[in-house]
């Protein structure tokens, strides 16, 4: 194959990222084709350097970058059935983000440095998916980072915006550190930073310490996949433009962590203590994610945690030893999540709030923007994970893996023996993604019955109190001048659709062994009978309980019985209208007395504020204390030493020519005795 | 004739001089005083000459340079000791401290300095 096509995908969009800023300024008319331009070129040449490349092989070319006096660092292309798939999605994922943002942020004056940051990210994110070095790799890592935190930032007129961006990059760097030493640690062991021979020395049972190198590696996919302990950066993420939210903080980026695992997942396989951490991460990720999503009245927050669990499905994946299903999951996740943040981003513009509460009481929302109505219901099927669509089979897929793994025959295809992974590490995320099946179902069914199809109740109520969002919810908004008549033009329609046939079809593709699975591993993402009905009947349950919540809530609210307290009713507001605001939440029903804490992810900002920032904010106070008091005492007592001591040397300076003789002559008189004596 | 007396002489002379340029008021005294001095260094040199018998008598060539120059200087003094009385009213040199530089209160501008210091930290 040419080599020039691959090196050509990831190099296109980072010259149009420069270009879009070196011109977007004085040529505005360049800005939306600088843009757009070159991603899809790339997205093309993404498809193109797939199909050359073709099924079940691998490509590997590297030339020495630079020496080291260690391992040397090469700028490796690695290519095989999991790159050419995830750099497809990627873009795609771009180009109908890329096309969408013309629109979306048509009255932005900053669009050309979104734009770029956006090229950059995706130039960046091509990079991860091909690199065939660590350090490269890296590189591709922090340079997304870097533009997450941009692009967060957007609106940094706004405070929630400019602190969302600082926790994003504070928090994915604290994994990133360790990530960093584990790529050392792995270097080290291995002997080199290429992939394929860290592959082959893991295969050889040279690396030293592999569950070392496992923990640290999966500490920088905690922070960037957004895993339990490091997960808080992303729904505070939302605070920046939604185009940015589904191409990085749900399709691309978020999935970099566990593109990385499903990489070097030979190495993971070396260490079961690894995995089962991996495990009991992804188990407690999917479930409180999904508590957390079932409970935030944020559209966009709904779906942050909602992509978290979905990342957490696919660490679980991994922990069970199939990276086939982990892939398979992710790209039909990317496609459908990415089509729910870009419809949220129409209903969003259409209503002019996050709040799903207020949509609500937003009478005929769902006839102004009828292509995100639909949609967004095609997503949220998928996400449900209900049959014909690709959610279904991606997750099923994940459940086979589990039961598998729980059952002592993990599906490694061949990268590891099957007793490789824990039967723990198989329960933990069988029993946990049942469960979140059914929560994922009953938080998707939420959504779209609160957004779209509450009983205009509250017309009046609607009008009195236009659209305020709950007050304890927390919410993360972002600038919204755009205007509601024209919430659906068509750069913002035809994406959507775009996406929606990946969303629907994609999971037929694992069926036949011979296409997606050669493509990959080459083992069988076909669903199991028991994973399958299992899956299925509780993803229906949660959907049954979610419209039977909303339905007795909704009913108790239009026969104007009195709400049970915590039900259905705000706490009213300081100042608010005399008619009460009222919300037929099904989730409050369904989560009794854990909606509160799962409304603001249980706490784990405040435990982390008490935690770390507290320490650190009194830290750089004590810091401040001894610079200003201490330090600069020191500075100042030099300054007022050598003043005083010109004071008295001016007291000498009378003017006098006399007194100034008679000292001269006193010093002659007095250096004749010396000299005399 | 004794060297000890025109030495003597000389040394006399020449602390009258120093006392006058340090004690004196006037400016013109001053000068005056300045001249003594020179004048007794002027006999030192006339006085050692003969005595060491100089056949080249460099004390008494330096004795003339020495007036010569003590000439240019006095004329030029007292051109400024008139032009001080001109512009001041007195030839007082105790009054003529314009050089000088008196000790001012520094403590006023210290805690000024030091907010302005602090406004630009917390800027």
């Amino acid at each position: 194959m040419n080599l020039a096509l691959p090196v050509l995908v990831p190099v296109l969009p980072a010259l149009g990222a420069a270009a879009t800023l070196a011109l977007g300024k004085k040529a505005p008319g360049l800005a939306r084709p600088l843009a757009i331009v070159p991603v899809a070129v790339s997205a093309a040449l993404a498809l193109v350097v797939a199909l050359q490349l073709g099924t079940g092989q691998a490509l590997d070319a590297a030339t020495r970058l630079t020496p080291t006096g260690g391992p040397d660092i090469a700028l490796g292309l690695h290519l095989d059935g999991f790159s050419s798939l995830i750099s497809v999605l990627v873009g795609l994922v771009a180009t109908c983000v890329q096309v969408y943002s013309t629109a979306y942020l048509k009255e932005d004056p900053r669009y050309p440095s979104y734009a770029a940051l956006v090229s950059l990210f995706t130039a960046a994110m091509f990079l991860v998916v091909y690199s065939g070095d660590l350090i490269v790799l890296l590189v591709g890592w922090e340079v997304m980072g870097i533009c997450s935190y941009f692009l967060i930032g957007h609106h940094w007129e706004t405070e929630d915006a400019r602190s969302a961006s600082l926790k994003a990059f504070l928090v994915t760097k604290l994994g990133d550190v360790p990530f960093l030493f584990g790529i050392f640690l792995l270097g080290a062991d291995a002997g080199s930073f290429r992939i394929p021979d860290v592959l082959a020395a893991a295969g050889d049972g040279r690396l030293g310490h592999p569950t070392l190198i496992a923990l640290l590696l999966l500490a920088g996919v905690a922070g960037k996949s957004a895993q339990f302990p490091l997960h808080t950066w992303l729904p505070d993420a939302m605070a920046g433009p939604t185009p940015v939210s589904a191409l990085i903080h749900a399709a691309t980026m978020v999935a970099a962590g566990i593109y990385l695992v499903a990489r070097l997942l030979p190495v993971f396989l070396l260490s079961g203590a690894a995995l089962v951490v991996l495990a009991v991460m992804a188990a407690v990720t999917m479930i409180g994610s999904a508590l957390c999503a079932l409970a935030q009245d944020d559209l966009k927050r709904v779906l942050a945690y909602s992509t978290v669990g979905q990342l957490g499905y696919m660490a679980g994946a991994l922990a069970a030893g199939d990276r086939e299903a982990a892939v398979f999951h992710l790209v039909s996740h990317g496609a459908f999540k990415a089509l729910l943040f870009l419809a949220a981003g129409v209903v969003i513009h259409a209503a002019h709030t996050n709040s799903i509460s207020a949509m609500s009481r937003i009478p005929g929302l769902r006839k102004r923007v009828p292509d995100a109505y639909w949609t967004m219901g095609i997503a949220l099927v998928a996400l449900v994970g209900l049959p014909p669509f690709s959610g279904f089979f991606s997750k099923e897929a994940v459940l086979t893996a589990a039961e598998h793994a729980a059952n002592g025959e993990a599906l490694t295809n061949g990268l590891g023996p099957a007793s490789a992974v824990p039967e723990a590490a198989g329960w933990i995320v069988l029993i946990s993604a049942a469960l979140t099946a059914l929560l994922t179902a009953a938080y998707a069914t939420r959504l779209y019955l609160l957004a779209f199809h509450s009983p205009a109740t509250g017309a009046a109520a609607a009008a009195a109190s236009g659209a305020e969002h709950e007050a304890d919810a927390p919410y993360s908004p972002e600038l919204d001048e755009a205007d509601p008549a024209t919430a659906e033009p068509a750069a913002m329609r035809w994406p959507l659709w775009v996406l929606a046939i990946p969303t629907m079809g994609f999971g037929i593709a694992g069926l036949r062994s011979d296409w997606l699975p050669a493509l990959l591993d080459g083992g069988s993402l076909r669903p199991s009978a028991v994973t399958a009905v299992i899956g299925t009947g509780l993803a229906v349950v949660g959907v049954l309980a979610a419209y039977g919540a909303w339905r007795s809530a909704t009913a108790r609210l239009t026969t104007g019985r009195p709400v049970p307290a915590g039900t259905g009713r705000v706490p009213e507001q300081a100042g608010a209208p005399a008619a009460e605001v009222i919300v037929a939440d099904p989730g409050r029903t369904l989560l009794g007395p854990l909606f509160g804490p799962a409304r603001h992810g249980f706490g784990v900002d405040r435990l982390y504020h008490a935690l770390f920032v507290r320490p650190v904010a009194a830290a750089a106070r004590l810091v401040r204390f001894l610079d200003r008091e201490v330090v600069e005492t020191y500075v100042r007592g030099s300054g007022a030493g050598a003043n005083l001591l010109g004071r008295a040397v001016r007291l000498a300076q009378t003017g006098n020519a006399q007194t100034y003789l008679s000292a001269l002559l006193a010093g002659v008189v007095l250096l004749a005795v010396l000299v005399a004596v | 004739m004794h060297l000890a007396y025109p030495v003597v002489l000389a040394a006399l002379l020449f602390s009258v001089g120093v006392y006058g340029v340090l004690a004196r008021r006037n400016a013109v005294l001053v000068l005056m005083s300045v001249e003594l001095m020179l004048n007794a260094v002027n006999l030192n040199l006339v006085a050692f000459d003969t005595w060491l018998r100089d056949s080249l008598h460099a004390g008494q060539a330096l004795t003339l340079f020495t007036i010569t120059v003590a000439a240019a200087e006095i004329g030029l003094g007292l051109a400024i000791v008139l032009l001080l009385f001109r512009a001041r009213g007195t030839a007082d040199i105790d009054r003529a401290t314009a050089l000088g530089d008196p000790a001012e209160p520094f403590a006023e501008e210290a805690p000024a300095g030091a907010e302005a210091l602090k406004g630009q930290a917390a800027a």
